[in-house]
């Protein structure tokens, strides 16, 4: 039994965040930069001369948006558990590509500069990160987490994401749904009681849940969504405009330049957080010959324009309603979940679709939108360490999203589990031969809800094998399909005449296989995993050494003389003890120098941020522009200005 | 994604070896999870088969045993309790959705009493046996094949762009017809049910035998419903 920490991640597409639980509330943990977020960004550093090529995370990662946008991933959560075919087409709107040999059935690659990487490598490398955050944290090894998942994703993309867990290092005790999370952060009051809506509209998913809460029971009654459908199809819809309106003014097919349509990817993701609060926003854009594209965009055209986007939520909403067999009068309350839903127009339709103003009612936004889900996760953390006292009463009981299949004679689906039973949920369902003799028996096992299963997402194709040679129709095979409490499907067979148990020989339709995933665990590809004492020091001493770098160069920034003679030595003294620790190999003493350092420089800090701020002014060059938000920590986006209360 | 589940039923509890029932989910002793017995349905709720019951004991029932069962509680349990856990928790679920609700619970229980029943699942029979001819019941013949050749002209309509406001009222009317039908079976269903609980053997086959013959008949009803809902909602 291990009695280690676990935490709460919640991987998302745009940011990722780990929370774990303190005392009886949950608490996001910082990054090494003081930020709550770590963007899902992935870059691959040039390669050193002969050394190997560095992988970055987070904001830092960012920063080769504009400059290597070929070297750069994001939004790798919308590829993850997804084939070739699947992926191909939502490729086109992304600066990275695929490795040009990718088979169909194979697990897709990523080119990136001379590496390739599949999906779960890159969100292991997300997770690795925060892993090490955690541990930074703590000043001890992380290995235990809750992680957070579409409620919509299906049976690849949970393995897939529990795939990533792994190659980071992290056992994942549990996948959890990302409403249900939100709500278990929501609802730790165990009086509450009620039925609740969460909808949740993130960077490029959406979901739908409803659930009841009872004496700390969260029942979750449905569950529906658009694991495709987010704010990043409405950055698309506006990129795709501003590059069709250059185009026909312009004459310059921007298309045919990565770094050039990041810029405008930028400057969409400005104009549509614009438009959460201002009645209108401008494209002011040079362009690479010189001209401008200057555009206004009154709320009311974008409001149009993404109509048609937010629509698509209410499909999913109205038949989660009917499935758990209640009306929009009887939801007692909505939480709303994800960036996206700071949108006016969002809000506006969850008011239309539930009902609230006109029952007095208004949706639940008192919890940050980007961080709640992983507070809930560090709730479920908790409850499954057994460690606190205010989740102790808490149970989880979430649903399967999706119906589970087998192909029938003629394509058609015999559907053996429903989507939103309760899971843990299993069937089970009796196989025979068609022929004298027959040794094995191939039952296809898809997913969703539609009548045939070529409709359907193919799960895995089962081979039962070894089965005594009779005459046809005497072997009676018993199948057991189990969906765990992660929603992932777990298969088992046996022989009933024979007694046996049936070898089955699994053929999954996406994925990797366990010794794939084997040979992708990150450290063996770091082949460094130091012990961990020295990798702290290590962390340490370039946490020292950036900051040190930093106070350098302020010294030459004009705020410098705005200092009063005491605050320029305090400083000053504060360096030469930082530099003189950092020569040892004492953690803890540079780990407390260097945030003294940081405190007496807040100051500082202050007064260039306030510089920087006044200076600013609109249509500087995109370089200008790129550096300044990679040097932006809190931002939501990879390419988005900072947060937003 | 494979896991062979293997329920051998020991005598005593293997943490602290007092002999117990194979029956139980916790050993009365120690309080620790036990393998799966391979109890059904009504005997994880420690239920005997019964066809009226009591839904709001059901559901505290379900959320009582949850707490003490579900994987969040053997998360840093033993490989074999969580294993269990698993077990016993799917079962448990699956009991809770088939006896919530009255149609499958009444299949079940029939199944159980060794019935025949014919397949429950939507979609399994889809295709032929959508409106298999050999089984639609005899008052109801000629009305279905009125009905069928209207969904097949309707079809028709839909496919060639037209529509048919007389076809459609004609349509709409037969399904409020088959719904009210199904009222009707669902009512004698319950009457059947006072019958089965309270009766002896000799009522019971009875009963047993009536209720197979209203479940083939709403089964059958319940398909010509979703055909005309979906031929008029297309």
């Amino acid at each position: 039994m291990s009695e280690g920490r676990v935490v709460g991640i919640d991987l998302g597409t745009t940011n990722s965040l780990v929370a774990y639980m303190q005392g009886d509330a949950p608490v996001v943990i910082p990054g090494v930069d003081g930020s709550n977020l770590v963007p899902s960004v992935v870059a691959l550093d040039p390669m050193q001369e002969g050394g190997r090529p560095t992988v970055t995370v987070g904001n830092s990662a960012r920063r080769s948006l504009i400059e290597t946008p070929e070297r750069v991933v994001y939004s790798v959560k919308r590829l993850m558990g997804r084939g070739l075919s699947e992926v191909q087409r939502e490729l086109s709107f992304f600066p990275f590509h695929l490795a040009s040999d990718v088979q169909e059935g194979e697990v897709p690659r990523i080119q990136l500069g001379e590496m390739r990487f599949t999906p779960p490598e890159i969100s292991a490398y997300v997770l690795r990160q925060l892993k090490r955050n955690a541990e930074r944290f703590f000043g001890e090894p992380v290995t235990q987490a809750v992680i957070t998942v579409p409620a919509y994703f299906n049976d690849a993309q949970r393995q897939a994401t529990k795939d990533a867990g792994r190659m980071a290092g992290l056992e994942v005790l549990r996948l959890v749904n990302e409403p249900t999370a939100a709500a278990l952060a929501y609802g730790l009051d165990r009086a509450k009681t009620g039925t609740i809506a969460v909808y949740d509209l993130g960077g490029g998913t959406f979901d739908i849940s409803i659930l009841k809460l009872n004496d700390g029971i969260f029942e979750v009654q449905s569950t529906n969504g658009d694991t495709h459908l987010g704010g990043d199809d409405i950055d698309n819809l506006l990129l795709a405009i501003a590059l069709d309106e250059i185009h026909a003014e312009h004459g310059i097919d921007l298309r045919q330049h990565p770094s050039a349509v990041q810029a405008i990817r930028k400057a969409a993701i400005d104009a549509k957080i614009r438009l959460s609060a201002d009645q209108s926003a401008q494209f002011d854009i040079e362009l690479p010959n010189g001209d401008r594209y200057q555009r206004e965009i009154p709320r009311d055209v974008y409001e149009q324009l993404i109509e048609p986007i937010l629509e698509r939520t209410a499909g999913p909403c109205k038949q989660a309603m009917t499935d758990a067999g209640i009306t929009q009068e009887q939801i007692d309350e909505v939480v709303l979940v994800g960036g996206s839903t700071r949108i006016p127009a969002v809000r506006a339709l969850v008011d239309s679709l539930f009902h609230l103003s006109a029952r007095g009612k208004k949706p639940h936004t008192d919890l940050n939108p980007d961080e709640v889900v992983a507070l809930g996760a560090a709730v479920q953390a908790s409850i499954l360490a057994g460690s606190s006292q205010t989740t102790e009463e808490l149970l989880l009981l979430d649903v399967t999203p999706l119906s589970l299949g087998i192909e029938a004679l003629g394509g058609v689906v015999a559907r053996i589990i429903l989507r939103n039973s309760t899971i843990p949920a299993s069937a089970t369902e009796h196989f025979t031969t068609g022929v004298d003799g027959q040794t094995n028996v191939a039952i296809h096992v898809v997913q969703g809800e539609r009548e045939l299963a070529a409709d359907c997402r193919s799960l895995a194709r089962f081979d039962l094998k070894g089965i005594p040679p009779m005459s046809a129709g005497l072997p009676r095979i018993e199948v057991k399909f189990l969906i765990d409490a992660d929603g992932i499907l777990h298969v088992s067979a046996r022989e009933q005449r024979s007694g046996k148990a049936a070898e089955i020989e699994v053929k999954p339709t996406y994925g990797l296989t366990d010794e794939q995933v084997e040979t992708m665990i990150l450290d063996s590809f770091d082949h460094a995993e130091e012990d961990f004492a020295k990798r702290l020091l290590i962390e340490a001493r370039n946490e020292a050494e950036s900051i040190l770098a930093k106070v350098a160069q302020a010294r030459s920034n004009p705020a410098w003389s705005h200092l009063t003679g005491e605050e320029q030595s305090a400083i000053d003294a504060a360096r030469d003890h930082l530099a003189s620790v950092n020569a040892g190999e004492d953690t803890n003493s540079i780990r407390e120098a260097t945030l003294a350092l940081d405190r007496t420089t807040q100051h500082l800090a202050e007064l260039m941020m306030d510089a920087a701020v006044t200076s600013a002014i609109r249509g500087k060059t995109m370089e200008a522009a790129g550096e300044e938000l990679a040097d932006n920590v809190t931002a939501p986006h990879p390419m988005a200005p900072a947060e937003f209360k | 994604m494979l896991n062979v589940l293997d329920s051998a039923v020991p005598v005593s509890c293997w943490s602290c070896s007092v002999s117990h029932q194979s029956s139980t989910l916790f050993c009365p002793h120690c309080s620790k999870i036990q393998p799966p017995s391979g109890g059904n349905f009504f005997s994880v709720f420690g239920l005997e088969p019964r066809l009226e019951l009591d839904l709001g004991m059901l559901e505290h029932q379900f959320h009582k045993l949850s707490r003490k069962l579900h994987p969040d509680r053997y998360a840093r349990a033993t490989d074999s309790e969580r294993e269990w856990s698993l077990a016993d928790t799917a079962l448990l679920n699956d009991a809770y959705r088939t006896l919530k609700d009255p149609i499958r619970r009444t299949e079940y229980l029939l199944k159980l009493s060794g019935a025949e029943i014919g397949e429950e699942h939507a979609g399994k029979t889809a295709g032929a046996g959508r409106t298999d001819p050999s089984r639609v019941p005899v008052d109801l013949l000629e009305e279905v094949f009125e009905l069928n050749m209207q969904l097949e002209e309707m079809r028709a309509a839909r496919q060639a762009g037209e529509n048919d406001p007389h076809l459609q009222q004609s349509l709409t009317a037969a399904k409020t017809k088959f719904d009210g039908l199904m009222d009707d079976v669902d009512s004698d269903l319950r009457e059947q049910w006072t019958a089965w609980d309270s009766g002896d053997t000799g009522i019971r086959a009875n009963a047993q035998k009536t209720m197979v013959a209203l479940l083939d008949r709403r089964r059958y009803l319940a398909n010509l419903v979703r055909d005309v809902t979906e031929t008029l909602g297309a």
